[in-house]
């Protein structure tokens, strides 16, 4: 427990103190929702009471969810590089706990940008919920982010250098978001592309918020959150595994 | 190759044995017997590539061993690997430590992962702080820090937990000579402050020779000498005397060669170089000599055998200084910092 808690506690002084990352990290998001909202809502609205900018909201919470985990997990490599890794490697302390604790400080610092942008959503209304459907978001928000933590981590233990972070971008964080119905409905989609969509784990997590905060989806909220659960199992494994197997 | 430290049968607090490593077909450490004594501040010296940190990973547990064993404290490295990390603390060549901690939250961070509760973190940060210097800097910003602070804030970290043993992996590598000397008088504090035994890697023959009570030699994954610095040097000899003259005097060289202190003469062009046993009280002899032949002595001078002189004797060949890329590797990793 004292581990768990000494590496999250890591995560939340790193995360207080770099303003400017946060900032930095709700910009592209923030990016998206206004510049893609106002753009296509000029001429595409969902339903008639629904506009894009508040269908994507939801979708754009699972964004800075995703990209936050992701870039979070992926840490263990810049750890790696920076040798803070072998230190902790050192240490008298199982490598499940050293993981289970540097999941729960980047799954907390998530969901803190997550609820920022959460906030902001509902300050626009563009998203309504009451107390109920904000602990099932946040019960969402916390499945997403975990299971790209531990996906993350599941890469970052496999790679030995800080330039595959770029590889990891272009060819998962990218295509997850572009491909998981955040910017675009599931009805109605080319065959091709909603293969690729329904095998997304992503695309469940925003429809189960979607689901949570009121608006339009499409699968049963119990299977967007039985798929979300089978993903984070799987990962949790699958980086656990892999950072017992790393070497520093 | 067997080699044992004659005294200290009681205490040995670090044992190994038949201590091998292969990377791939590579062999790093061919099979090492070696046991150092508690207390000792033990120097393992030798070129970069030679093996030093491989046996220092291996012993810290971060590397498994191909053959052979090894305890520290009585504690198998690779059966008892808690036990082992426990006791010992370690600070490695390349940095560890988190640029955008504080140097109070490095050390906190690494008091918690040790098990310490609040009063113990808490004095014993005063503690090593205190030790090297930086009570002032605590609470900046690790990325702000010179190099030779993060040097000694790793060791203040690597002292938190009162280990056993203390590894240093070229503690001084990239420092300028003022912060070598001010790390040096560290360690040397902190081993009297806290009786603990530090083994310390380094390819600086002054360094080992300077804080080492005793060293081994390491080349090509081999330990080819082991004593202490005195013993090492002694090998060679004695202390060199040159003498200048011109032109040269076959009698007064054989002179000098028929005294009793004389061990060795070799002669280039007109310079005598004379092997003795103590060179301070030779140089007045050798000037009554010459004074007796009517010989000119147009110039003096005497070297004191250093370890080096000894790793050449050994190996026939000078330590290659490969360590220039170091620095600039770490140059690298610092800026790529900067981009996190």
């Amino acid at each position: 427990m004292a581990t768990i808690y000494t590496l999250w506690l890591r995560e939340i002084r790193r995360f207080k103190r770099n303003k400017g990352r946060l900032i930095g990290s709700m910009a592209l998001p923030a990016l998206f929702l206004v510049a893609l909202g106002s753009g296509f809502g000029a001429f595409f609205r969902y339903r008639s009471d629904v506009s894009y900018t508040a269908f994507i909201g939801p979708g754009i919470v699972g964004m800075s969810l995703l990209f936050s985990s992701m870039f979070g997990g992926m840490n263990v490599l810049w750890d790696k590089q920076f040798g803070f890794m072998k230190e902790i490697l050192v240490a008298p302390v199982s490598r499940i706990a050293i993981v289970a604790g540097k999941t729960l400080g980047t799954v907390t610092t998530s969901l803190i940008r997550g609820t920022v942008f959460l906030a902001a959503l509902y300050a626009g209304r563009l998203v309504e919920f009451d107390i109920i459907g904000f602990l099932e978001v946040l019960v969402f928000m916390f499945l997403i982010s975990a299971s790209f933590v531990g996906l993350a981590i599941a890469f970052a233990s496999r790679m030995s250098d800080p330039h595959g972070f770029q590889l990891i971008m272009n060819f998962v964080i990218m295509p997850v978001f572009f491909l998981s119905g955040s910017l675009f409905p599931l009805d109605g989609l080319p065959g091709w592309l909603k293969v690729l969509t329904f095998l997304n784990p992503l695309t469940y997590g925003v429809d189960g918020m979607r689901f949570a905060l009121g608006g339009p989806h499409h699968f049963p909220p119990l299977l967007d959150l039985s798929v979300l659960l089978i993903f984070w199992a799987l990962t949790t494994i699958a980086g656990a595994l892999m950072f017992q197997k790393m070497s520093a | 190759m067997l080699i044992r430290r004659r005294a200290g049968i009681a205490s040995e607090i670090i044992v190994v044995k038949g201590l091998g490593k292969n990377f791939g077909s590579l062999t790093a450490l061919h099979d090492l017997d070696l046991a150092i004594k508690e207390g000792e501040l033990f120097g393992l010296l030798g070129p970069n590539g030679a093996g030093k940190t491989t046996l220092i990973s291996i012993l810290a547990t971060i590397l498994p061993p191909t053959r052979g064993s090894a305890t520290i404290c009585g504690h198998d490295i690779r059966h008892n690997q808690h036990e082992v990390r426990r006791s010992i603390g370690i600070v490695f060549q390349d940095p560890s430590l988190d640029d955008e901690l504080t140097g109070a939250e490095n050390l906190d961070f690494h008091a918690r992962l040790y098990g310490l509760d609040t009063r113990a973190r808490l004095s014993r940060m005063e503690e090593v702080l205190a030790l090297v210097d930086l009570e002032d800097r605590r609470n900046d910003l690790v990325k702000t820090y010179s190099g030779g602070m993060r040097r000694r804030l790793e060791m203040a970290r690597g002292l938190m937990h009162h280990p056993h043993v203390l590894f240093l992996d070229e503690p001084t590598l990239g420092l300028d000579p003022q912060t070598r000397r001010k790390i040096w008088n560290h360690i040397l504090t902190l081993k009297d402050t806290f009786g603990m035994t530090v083994i310390l890697t380094t390819h600086y023959m002054d360094e080992a020779d300077h804080l080492c009570s005793a060293i081994a030699i390491m080349d090509h994954g081999q330990i080819v000498a082991l004593d202490t610095p005195d013993a090492l040097k002694s090998q060679l000899g004695g202390d060199v005397v040159y003498l200048e003259t011109s032109p040269l005097d076959k009698e007064f060289v054989k002179d000098l060669r028929d005294a009793q202190e004389v061990t060795n003469v070799s002669i280039h062009d007109n310079i005598l170089a004379l092997t003795v046993a103590k060179g301070e009280s030779f140089i007045p002899i050798a000037f009554d000599a010459a004074a007796r032949f009517g010989v000119t002595i147009s110039g003096v001078s005497m070297r004191k055998p250093n370890l080096e002189d000894v790793f050449i004797k050994i190996t026939g060949r000078e330590i290659r200084d490969e360590a220039v890329s170091t620095p600039k590797e770490r140059i690298r990793v610092y800026s790529w910092g900067k981009r996190r």
